[in-house]
């Protein structure tokens, strides 16, 4: 492996890194543009330049690959001085409308001004004019004047996804980015050139004019679209709460996992976090009394679900876990089912429609804990035979969990018929659906925002997700209801925290020994039989 | 081995225009040709190689890279396919050499092709001629067809005509690539230089059209011959593209060693307009400007380069005391404002500004900073960009302000 010095410190780094990656590892950030790890080289904003020993000049770190015994120096006074120089031309044409500009607060122009800029500016003359808010697809809209014209959402669209929208056309200060004729920027994954653009060229339509970015808190967490489980950021709006149209979750982002999702996340991920802050959030506890529905306490919810599920045999209580479920979630469902000795339990239930899956992220499962549920071991029914069990009256209390039974693969009247069946229905989830309407008992539940938790995705990779906001009403994180049921049922000490449920789970299930919150990480952990 | 250049010299590349059919193979076999692909067959690649270096032939598109040098680059015993590129789109503004070496002597850059593929290794070129040169293109496409027709190519060298779509930038070597290539015509990022990895991924070489008419004459008299004509760094003779304010504008042939003074006044017939000299550009818009002191200087590469400015194309745009050099510079920025590719940052935003700081002095709307921010902003931008164009672009920006700056403080107010 070469080894190089880098302004003064000595490094080793494999062949074929080139200086801006090279220094990233000493902590030195050398400011860049148009360089992207996971896009091809363009040079372009000629941003990165470094001084290398024995080179007469300043030479572009992008495209400068290490060799044995090469001197770089990131600071010297021509670099320095060359750095503002592109920081000017960068800006002369720039329409400066940082106010009612989206990325302000996050807008690499405004960094590297401030890092690396700071002079004053000489250009008083009329600036180039191009198209402004111009919707390119369902998601991204652009304004050509703030571009810099670094060419990495083309180089997205020719390289990553191979769709092939975008391009630059004209010419010299008239260049601008655009679709071609005919196209539109409605690929699965359109809203990754928002995150990678510099600037605020490109926007999200979802989130134009919604929040100023520095109101916004951030919380490491996994998207629950499928079984990828790629990681994300959600970015919640807590000080502004009149901004937004009161919408909590105000955006999701993708967070860098090399064995997971890369940099990037799916626009059905991506856009598909609605449900956290929508009308259809159950947000108390309920109970149906004939036509009535009536809010109760927990204190109150909690021994009569546990009554209820006391109140009949173990064969006549009926389980249809999710999928969604995490694992903790699992796992205190696996006990509580022990403890009443319930063995009808199933989480499965087809689609009404396979869902979408391609070659790059999208799985068609489009549950984020299949895999975990395999893990923990529950039940081992069938889910349509606990089904025709309530119909056929043999199981009395059904006990469904975030599943709207009428949008999946059954017959809608073999599903009312079981829900009708039932003497007891009980629903958990974080929102209504046509199947909670039957239920006569409601469990409100914690969307995965406002909860911590962990899911195992397809490939056994154990990811945690984290608290960015608290519950909306009064729901609880789901492993915190089965605590509380299980603490009535059993008299059993409830877990305190997500963590707790998950250090017993991995001391009951091989497939998670020796696992914790810690060795998971941010990056997350394969389970002991995914293990290479 | 300079010779005294004021001496007429035998008319090399220009032998044949004076012949109205000097386009077709009949004129051009009478007058010797082809016989230096006849010898070059009887030579190792090496060897052909070995002798450009020796000719002192230095490439005559602008760059002035010494060609044989350039051969040499390509990978010994390299697998796959090689390309040779001929660099047809000559857009350099005062340059027409190439469009009358394309319509007067095809010929005479296929048989050079002929050599130059066989030194390279290569089955395959390509000739891209700029997009409005359409009688040019005619003339070379049917002379390519009487060369298939004689059995001269076809036979181990294959030629494909590319028409331009008219950009400047597309005559930058690796512009002209990815143009080639069906791109968009940008500037690629070296390394990987062309001779490495160019033309669809493979070693191409690509040289100017004048360049390679020269080499059947290399081989057929020798590169001691060829070296002798030029001076001590650059070999032969090369076409000067006169223009502006002179009595005979027009093409003319002389020794890389010729000087400024003499093609002014010997070869183009002196100044018009009120006939007293007042600047030259020498090499094409690119170039530095010189002032009426300063044209005792030889045209070869280094004797520009020297003097300041570069041979770059060889057109020579001669300007009388009548001309403002400010409006000159306003079209000469205006048209580096028009041509950029838009590719670098300083590039693409720096022409467009400089053009508008020029135009607004020109119109009396200028601000007494405004000549030192230009040269600031032209300093700074050098050499920073992919491509040549932008230094190509700061020659006219800085000469024409420091040589002239007095003419255009007086056009503007307070200054």
């Amino acid at each position: 492996m070469p080894k190089l010095t880098i302004d003064g410190r000595p490094l080793e780094v494999p062949p074929g890194t080139n200086l801006i990656e090279a220094a990233r590892r000493l902590g030195i950030e050398i400011p860049h543009y148009c360089y992207h790890p996971a896009l091809s080289i363009a040079g372009q904003c000629r941003l990165c330049v470094v001084d290398i020993e024995k080179v007469p000049r300043p030479q572009v770190a992008c495209n400068t690959v290490v060799a044995e015994g090469m001197v770089v120096h990131t600071e010297t006074e021509r670099v320095l001085e060359t750095r503002k120089s592109i920081m000017e031309f960068h800006l002369i044409n720039h329409p400066l409308d940082c106010p009612v500009c989206d990325q302000a607060g996050e807008c690499w122009l405004q960094i590297y001004y401030m890092k690396h800029g700071l002079y004053d500016p000489r250009m008083v003359d009329e600036k180039v004019h191009k198209p402004k808010a111009v919707p390119l697809g369902p998601h991204v809209i652009l304004d050509a004047e703030r571009c810099i014209l670094c060419s990495r959402c083309v180089r997205f669209c020719d390289e990553v996804t191979g769709t092939s929208e975008l391009g630059i056309f004209h010419r010299g200060d008239r260049s601008e980015i655009g679709l071609f004729p005919g196209q539109e920027l409605a690929n699965k994954y359109s809203g990754n050139v928002v995150d990678i653009c510099p600037v605020g060229a490109l926007t999200d339509r979802d989130f134009r004019f919604q929040v100023r970015v520095w109101y916004l808190d951030t919380q490491k967490s996994i998207c629950p679209g499928c079984a990828r489980g790629c990681n994300i950021e959600v970015h919640v709006s807590r000080r502004r709460v009149h901004h937004a149209e009161g919408r909590r979750v105000v955006r999701l982002k993708p967070r860098f996992n090399e064995a997971v999702n890369k940099w990037w996340i799916c626009d059905a991920g991506r856009y598909g976090s609605a449900f956290v802050d929508g009308d259809t959030r159950l947000q108390a506890p309920a109970r149906r009394d004939g036509e009535k529905t009536l809010e109760v306490a927990w204190t109150e919810m909690i021994p009569l679900a546990a009554g209820r599920l006391r109140g009949y045999r173990a064969d006549e209580i009926g389980i249809l876990a999710s999928p969604k479920l995490s694992n903790e979630d699992l796992f205190l469902l696996r006990r509580l089912c022990d403890a009443l000795g319930v063995g009808a339990v199933d989480y499965r239930v087809p689609p009404a429609r396979p869902g979408d899956e391609d070659d790059f992220l999208i799985r068609a499962d489009k549950n984020a804990n299949t895999r975990g549920a395999e893990l923990v071991g529950l039940g081992g029914a069938d889910s349509r035979a606990i089904l025709a069990a309530a119909r056929e009256r043999r199981v009395k209390c059904l006990w469904i969990f975030c599943h709207d039974l009428l949008a999946s693969a059954w017959p809608e009247g073999e599903v009312l018929d079981g829900l009708l069946g039932a003497e007891t229905v009980i629903f958990q989830g974080t929102n209504a659906n046509p199947t909670s309407a039957y239920a006569h008992l409601v469990l409100p539940a914690a969307a995965y925002p406002e909860r911590e938790g962990t899911w195992t995705n397809f490939e056994g990779r154990v990811q945690r997700f984290r608290q960015a906001l608290p519950p909306l009403g009064r729901a609880l994180p789901d492993w915190e209801i089965l605590g509380r049921l299980l603490q009535e049922v059993q008299g059993a000490p409830r877990p305190a925290r997500a963590e707790d449920c998950f250090r017993d789970l991995a001391a009951t299930v091989p497939a998670f020994a020796g696992m914790s919150y810690r060795s998971i990480g941010d990056a997350g952990q394969l389970v002991q039989t995914a293990r290479p | 081995m300079s010779q005294s250049a004021a001496e007429p010299i035998e008319p090399i590349l220009t032998r044949n225009f004076g012949r109205p059919d000097s386009h077709t193979l009949t004129a051009y076999r009478e007058t010797g040709g082809y016989t230096g692909w006849a010898k070059a067959l009887a030579l190792e690649p090496a060897a052909i190689t070995d002798a450009v270096k020796r000719s002192n032939l230095r490439g005559l598109g602008g760059a002035g890279f010494p060609t044989g040098t350039k051969w040499s680059f390509v990978p010994k015993g390299h697998a796959g396919p090689i390309y040779l590129v001929i660099n047809a789109d000559e857009g350099e503004p005062g340059t027409v050499k190439d469009r009358y070496l394309l319509e007067r002597d095809p010929h005479a850059l296929i048989e050079g092709m002929l050599i130059a593929a066989r030194a390279i290794g290569s089955r395959l070129a390509f000739v891209y001629v700029r997009g409005e040169y359409v009688a040019p293109w005619r003339r070379f496409s049917a002379a390519v067809r009487e060369a298939y027709d004689a059995g001269y190519l076809g036979r181990g060298l294959d030629v494909v005509v590319h028409r331009g779509a008219g950009a400047y930038i597309c005559g930058e070597e690796t512009g002209l690539i990815s143009s080639l290539e069906g791109r968009k015509g940008w500037p690629k990022l070296k390394p990987p230089f062309p001779a490495i990895k160019g033309a669809f991924g493979a070693p191409t070489i690509v040289n100017n059209v004048e360049t390679i008419c020269q080499v059947p004459h290399i081989v057929n008299r020798g590169p001691e011959w060829f070296a002798a004509l030029g001076t001590q760094t650059q070999g032969g003779t090369r076409l000067y593209s006169v223009s502006g304010r002179v009595r005979r504008s027009g093409v003319y042939e002389a020794s890389v060693g010729v000087t400024l003074r003499q093609l002014i006044y010997e070869h183009a017939g002196g100044v018009t307009g009120n006939g007293r000299l007042k600047a030259v550009v020498p090499g094409g818009a690119s170039a530095a400007i010189l002032r009426a002191d300063e044209i005792d200087v030889t045209m070869d590469v280094d004797g520009l380069r020297n003097a300041g400015t570069m041979a770059g194309s060889a057109g020579v745009i001669v300007m009388d005391e009548t001309v403002s050099i400010p409006d000159a510079l306003r079209v000469v920025a205006r048209f580096y404002a028009h041509e950029s590719c838009g590719q670098c940052t300083p590039c693409r935003e720096t022409t467009g500004w400089i053009y508008r700081m020029t135009e607004r002095i020109v119109e009396g709307r200028g601000r007494k900073e405004d000549l030192d921010t230009i040269l600031d902003v032209a300093r700074r931008g050098t050499g920073t960009t992919i491509c040549a164009f932008y230094d190509g672009a700061v020659g006219p920006y800085i000469s024409y302000i420091e040589k002239f700056r007095a003419e255009f403080e007086a056009l503007i107010p307070h200054a």
